[in-house]
């Protein structure tokens, strides 16, 4: 179901807490990834995505809790732990004048690879017209990328990529996505990577895991996320007329809905199309107001998190 | 590790380091062609002394009136007959005593109100007045001021009409300037010094906390790079660049100002990686924990500031009183740039450095340590 070729947990969080100061920033998390999955950690900024991957990457100390990677902890096991794992962090930045083809020798160096990788990971990350650019003038799809080539230069078993297209314009985002569909193909390689983009985790990812304040408020396929409340239909209405005649409190008597007088526009939230529409139809006629549109929209991950936080997952 | 594989990591810090530092202009500035310019103007500005000119101000009963000039030509009268008075412009006089071993001299005599005067005084434009007051004739002057009390001992002995005879004074005075005994043979060496701490300050803190703050720490130790060998690579780029910069210090004072180095080579190397051991300690060490640039600044200035002001780089630090020179002596500048001296201008050798380049490094390899350990890589 979860598209994996076999069970092997490589990545095992238990009940993983970390707290900064006053802020809870993970509280009590399991995870567990498997050999050749992808796994999304989707949620807001400030859900705790970008604490829990550092503390998977060795780079924060959880307050409590134990963290195994393939079966190892960090705690004496650092030099053959670096060996396996690559890593993108949030906004690194390289040194400014030194050329693509320069960084990537220098971290190849740290791996002892020969340099015919280099020449692999600049054609992988598509920078083969940039390789004697300074990093300095590199744009941020291509900065992000040599980010991403860096990651993979020792071919990890595990990747850890902290939102790896924020900030990326849709063309630059979807580089780096080809990129990593292609990683995926090889089935050699499990992915930790956070981000905030729904449709990023639903492209990417085999599994989905939706954090909010802490916690993991859901996770599983992105079928299995979607099938959770399969019943309900949301239909996107707007209307015209005299608006504040509408009876909102009657309406929401028998459907679910969220309405918006100043747009004009609202959701209705539909077990029974056949039973509950015209009960609706029927309310705005009552109130002689006329229905400008109607469309029953896909479901998405937004509207799950919305449905189980009360917040969407590009809250500012 | 097969052939194919690349050189050490350690030698691909080191070369990346050095590429970011030589592509980046401002620091062949800063490293190279400002020091040059420094010792350049400290040098001419007190080795090729000019012509000196000294002003002084003169109050007469009469100096108001037209008969002003005739004051000061009567105050002067034992030595016209020696040397010219010539007058310049309105009612100054100017008097030109020729010195070849010690420089010419001249006195530029200027009638002044009493305010006048003290507001010449109080700027520093002047710092004697002549007052010629019931035909005696008074000198006012800053007795802590040398140079005041210079000039009034020189006109003093004029306006006593003892005859000024260049030759004699010249059988009497044999002027020190041979080679060591100048002040650029003082000045080099403590460039040098200087050069060393403020290169290892700002360049490794600098460096460090800008890494830091760009997460680029975090990064490189998330693979298995050596943690030592990143501050190694650093600390020994920088002793790259200062052995560089030094020489091209020493070679320009040498082809401008023939300055040589009269100790053992041997001494001043050993005693110059001592004096970059311990700059590089220190700056491990105050850059260790810190990611903002500010505090840094701070605590780089902290450290260099003093040490520029109260080390003998510029002025011998012998004016301090004793119980401050007792400290001074042991600051880590003064211990470099004492021994550096010592071995261009002493002609020291390696027994005589060999105590302070041990406590330079003591200082250095120990600070690194202690720094090591509570470093913060993120």
């Amino acid at each position: 179901m979860q598209g994996h070729v076999n069970h092997k947990i490589v990545i095992d969080v238990q009940q993983v807490s970390k707290s900064f100061k006053q802020v809870k920033a993970v509280r009590g998390i399991d995870l567990q990834v498997y050999q050749g999955q992808f796994l999304a950690l989707l949620g807001p900024n400030g859900a705790g995505k970008t604490t829990l991957v550092e503390m998977i990457e060795g780079i924060q100390k959880p307050d409590s809790g134990k963290i195994f990677i393939q079966g190892k902890s960090w705690k004496g096991n650092e030099e053959t732990l670096h060996q396996i794992i690559g890593i993108s962090l949030q906004e690194t930045r390289f040194i400014d004048k030194l050329t693509v083809y320069e960084t990537l020798r220098l971290f190849a160096s740290f791996y002892q690879l020969p340099a015919r990788r280099i020449e692999e990971i600049i054609e992988l990350s598509g920078l083969q017209e940039k390789h004697k650019s300074y990093v300095v003038n590199l744009s941020g799809g291509q900065r992000q990328r040599l980010a991403l080539g860096i990651a993979l230069l020792n071919q990890p078993k595990i990747l850890l990529l902290d939102e790896p297209t924020t900030g990326l314009d849709p063309t630059a985002r979807r580089d780096i996505w080809q990129i990593l569909l292609a990683l995926r193909e090889s089935r050699q390689t499990s992915l930790i990577l956070t981000t905030h983009y729904m449709e990023e985790a639903e492209q990417l990812c085999d599994y989905i895991v939706l954090i909010d304040k802490g916690k993991i408020v859901s996770q599983g396929t992105l079928n299995q996320l979607l099938a959770h409340d399969k019943e309900v239909k949301n239909i996107e209405f707007s209307l015209e007329g005299n608006l504040s005649n509408l009876n909102v409190s009657q309406i929401q008597k028998d459907i679910q809905m969220d309405w918006d007088e100043i747009s004009g526009k609202g959701t209705l939230y539909i077990k029974s199309i056949e039973n509950q529409l015209p009960t609706f139809i029927s309310a705005l006629k009552a109130n002689n107001i006329s229905l400008k549109n109607i469309e029953c929209r896909r479901k998405t991950l937004n509207d799950l998190f919305l449905s189980l936080t009360g917040r969407e997952l590009h809250d500012a | 590790m097969t052939r194919n594989t690349l050189e050490h990591h350690l030698a691909q810090l080191i070369l990346a380091h050095f590429k970011e530092i030589i592509r980046e202009p401002g620091v062949i500035f800063w490293g190279i062609v400002f020091p040059i310019m420094m010792a350049l103007g400290l040098g001419i500005a007190f080795t090729k002394k000019p012509d000196l000119v000294r002003t002084v101000a003169v109050i007469g009963n009469n100096v108001d009136s037209s008969r002003g000039d005739t004051d000061i030509a009567e105050l002067l009268k034992p030595l016209t007959d020696q040397f010219p008075l010539t007058r310049n412009d309105q009612d100054e006089f100017s008097l030109k005593i020729p010195d070849e071993q010690l420089g010419n001299m001249t006195y530029i005599f200027t009638p002044k109100s009493w305010d006048e005067a003290m507001l010449l005084l109080k700027r520093g434009r002047i710092n004697l007045i002549l007052e010629n007051r019931d035909d005696q004739i008074y000198y006012h002057f800053d007795p802590m001021n040398p140079e005041a009390q210079l000039l009034y001992l020189k006109l003093s002995q004029i306006q006593g009409g003892e005859p000024i005879q260049s030759d004699i004074s010249a059988a009497r005075i044999e002027p020190l300037t041979v080679t060591g005994t100048r002040y650029i043979d003082f000045l080099i060496p403590g460039l040098i010094a200087m050069g060393v701490m403020m290169s290892c300050m700002w360049g490794l803190s600098y460096g460090i906390i800008d890494k830091r703050s760009k997460k680029l720490l975090r990064r490189m130790i998330a693979t298995p790079m050596r943690k030592s060998n990143f501050l190694i690579s650093l600390i020994t780029v920088r002793l790259g660049m200062n052995i560089v910069e030094s020489l091209l210090l020493f070679l320009f004072a040498f082809i401008f100002f023939d300055i040589s180095i009269q100790g053992d080579l041997i001494a001043l190397l050993v005693v110059f990686i001592a004096g970059n051991v311990a700059f590089s300690g220190i700056a491990i060490f105050i850059s260790s924990r810190t990611a903002n640039n500010e505090i840094g600044n701070g605590l780089i200035n902290a450290v260099v500031l003093p040490m520029m002001v109260l080390s003998g780089i510029f002025f011998s630090y012998h004016n301090f009183p004793d119980w401050a020179v007792s400290v001074i002596e042991k600051l880590p500048l003064t211990l470099l740039a004492d021994q550096i001296r010592g071995i261009f201008i002493e002609g020291s050798g390696i027994p005589d450095i060999l105590l302070p380049s041990v406590i330079l490094a003591v200082i250095g390899i120990s600070l690194f340590s202690v720094g090591l350990k509570i470093f913060r890589w993120y």
